[in-house]
């Protein structure tokens, strides 16, 4: 278990490491700097610039030094606001968070309630209907869904009010991200569900007259649940970056559209600090998930 | 039961376990009838690997009506520009001049210009399916374009896939040891990176870094980043693929045919290519077709971020894109995109899923 705790971990802080490189190696490539201005700037005053940002350093050197920065929590300023970036990034966050953490929440409850239903009345009316569901939740990319529900819910109905900061209603956003993640929860509990269902300890159980209701709930459903959490790491990944998307289009002012204006607005230092930022949850989210899957599984060996 | 036969087995030697049948009485043998010969005969057709899995194929409604859903839009996108005069980037002519009022048309409508143009020539103008854009481009050629773009980003993104973790998972696989781990370390790190973060990041840098040095190319007519989509797509996502090529190889590289082959002296290329490939060739088909539509997915996805394919060419992700500014007017121009991603994607989903319970009912 330490061994494969240290393993799992350095794994984890190379993807880091790389994902760190790759952003700002690829933010190296692109044309222009920042003073390429109209305007020319005196070459005294350029070389005192670039000393004053280290960037008369190698590109290696540099790299080392924005991580240093990193570590100690200066993300550097916005090209196009000249904010911190990283009080942005914690504060946006906390509205991201907020959204994704509700859908997750939503998906796993209600992903592993359909799909404990759709296994118990297999082929039945219940199971075809939900079946079709999860297809279909599959299917649909999250900006679909998430115009579609504005559109209709929103626009027409006049159901819920528009998102305003004032007047939040994360209602229809946390449906548009978690629609995706709860179809393959409930795929995925139904599958680990019907197997568990036809294992020999179900059987044992049974034939020794404990009641369905304990069967269902202590001897199945607990076996079922192990796959399940090793769709957690990839969900988080999804509802992160499914964000993007929805909080574009419902309008809510957290990373993931602030994200996506970055990239509009070419603004590559935020770009690259969101990134990282979002890169570093998503591999924790792994970590925590395959230490989890371990723990809870103790059969399962990794190489 | 030896005790209860009277006769004691007669061995041809003494530890033999081979009966000779010229010590016994040939009486107590009497010849199989007809009827019980019969019994011996096979009844059912012989059949190849292919031919049964497409037997279950098609008795599975869902794919089948998954293909024919495919086979449609295909079709569709095929046989519609034939006819239909518009184009894609053009905004609606009429009699040659540009008609300015033909911008923002709904569905089956007729511009003033156009009204006019057909009262006096009695001439009867195609109509325009789906309205047009605010630019006044016929929408249904342009959905039609979008639906093509998107399907062949889809089938090419596979492709590329295919093609490099076929190759990375069968060497690795094949060759095991030293090779296998340290490929195998790489496809572990790649795998653990956040790919829809660098694709994003991929694009942006590859958009910008890209435009000056293809200007002029024949590459610059899909756009850069079209082309950076491609790229990315094949730095990243062949390692789900090789992962799994190589999970098959090792198990089938244990089997005795491929030991008896290597006995007689096969070379590697050749062991790899006539018996291991075949062997996981289900896995691989199907593996593909599901990766279309998570590569249309992803497509959508990045045009949907301003990401994807440049204008004029359009994708369906960018038609949705385009469409959500004027959503509340014009809702059919954002439904019609959304409801054929989703018919796609289900199509393909459904056909993998249906592809993968008749040939190899081991993988889930």
């Amino acid at each position: 278990m330490t061994k494969y705790l240290i393993k799992r971990v350095l794994l984890a802080i190379v993807s880091v490491l790389i994902v760190s490189a790759i952003t700002f190696f690829a933010m190296e490539t692109i044309p222009g700097g920042p003073f390429n201005k109209e305007k020319a700037t005196s070459p005294e005053a350029k070389k005192v610039l670039e000393e004053r940002y280290n960037l008369d350093k190698p590109v290696t050197t540099q790299y080392v030094l924005y991580m240093g920065n990193v570590l100690h929590g200066d993300w550097g300023v916005s090209l196009k606001t000249g904010r911190d970036i990283w009080t942005d990034i914690t504060s946006k966050f906390a509205v991201s968070a907020k959204l994704g953490g509700t859908a997750a929440i939503l998906a796993i409850i209600v992903g592993i309630i359909l799909g404990s239903i759709a296994a118990l009345t297999r082929n039945k009316l219940p199971d075809r209907l939900i079946v079709f569901f999860t297809t279909l939740g599959t299917a649909m990319p999250s900006f679909v869904l998430a115009t579609l529900l504005l559109l209709v819910f929103c626009l027409e109905l006049k159901w819920i009010p528009v998102w305003s900061s004032s007047n939040p209603n994360y209602i229809l956003p946390v449906i548009a991200l978690s629609v995706y993640p709860m179809a393959y929860i409930t795929r995925l509990t139904k599958t680990s569900m019907l197997d568990a269902l036809n294992q020999d300890y179900v059987r044992t159980a049974r034939a020794k007259g404990v009641s369905r209701a304990k069967v269902i709930f202590m001897h199945a459903l607990r076996n079922a649940l192990i796959p399940v959490i090793t769709y957690v790491g990839p969900m988080v990944a999804y509802i992160l970056t499914g964000s993007m998307v929805v909080e574009s289009i419902f309008t809510i002012g957290g990373l993931g559209s602030s994200f996506v204006t970055s990239i509009t607005n070419r603004d590559y230092t935020t770009i690259m600090a969101t990134t990282l930022f979002l890169a570093i949850l998503m591999v924790v989210a792994n970590l925590i998930t395959d230490i989890a899957y371990k723990l809870v599984d103790p059969r399962i060996t990794f190489r | 039961m030896e005790a209860q036969n009277n006769e004691v087995l007669k061995r041809r030697q003494l530890l033999s376990s081979q009966i000779d049948l010229s010590k016994f009485n040939k009486d107590i043998f009497e010849k199989a009838t007809d009827d019980e010969k019969r019994q011996q005969d096979v009844m059912g057709e012989s059949t190849t690997f292919f031919k049964d899995g497409m037997r279950r194929l098609r008795k599975n409604p869902l794919a089948m009506g998954s293909i024919v859903v495919l086979v449609l839009i295909l079709l569709t996108i095929i046989i519609a520009p034939m006819f239909c005069p518009y184009s894609y980037s053009q905004i609606t002519n009429v009699g040659g001049r540009r008609d300015k009022s033909a911008a923002n048309l709904g569905p089956m409508e007729y511009s003033q210009l156009e009204t006019q143009y057909m009262e006096e020539t009695g001439e009867k103008l195609f109509p325009h399916l789906l309205g047009t854009d605010s630019l006044g481009r016929d929408y249904f050629i342009r959905v039609i374009y979008g639906t093509r773009v998107s399907l062949s980003v889809g089938v090419v993104a596979a492709v590329m896939v295919l093609i490099i973790g076929l190759l990375y998972g069968s060497i690795a696989g094949y060759f095991g040891g030293t090779v296998d781990l340290i490929m195998m370390r790489i496809v572990d790190i790649i795998y653990s990176l956040p790919d829809m973060l660098i694709i994003i990041l991929l694009s942006v840098v590859l958009n910008e870094t890209l435009t000056p040095l293809l200007a002029g190319t024949a590459l610059a007519k899909l756009g850069t980043n079209m082309i950076s989509m491609f790229i990315v797509f094949a730095l990243l996502y062949w390692v789900g693929m090789a992962r799994l090529i190589r999970g098959q190889i090792l198990t089938i590289k244990n089997n005795e045919y491929v030991l008896a082959a290597r006995a007689i002296g096969t070379k590697d290329g050749r062991i790899l290519r006539k018996h291991i490939l075949p062997n996981c060739l289900s896995v691989i088909i199907i593996t593909t077709a599901l990766q279309v539509p998570s590569a249309i997915f992803t497509e959508s996805y990045l045009s949907f971020l301003g990401l994807g394919v440049s204008a004029p060419l359009t994708s369906l992700g960018s038609l949705a894109n385009d469409a959500r500014g004027a959503m509340q007017s014009y809702p059919h121009r954002l439904v019609v995109p959304a409801i054929i991603i989703c018919l796609i994607v289900l199509a393909l989903n459904l056909l993998g899923d249906g592809l993968r319970d008749a040939f190899d009912s081991k993988l889930k």
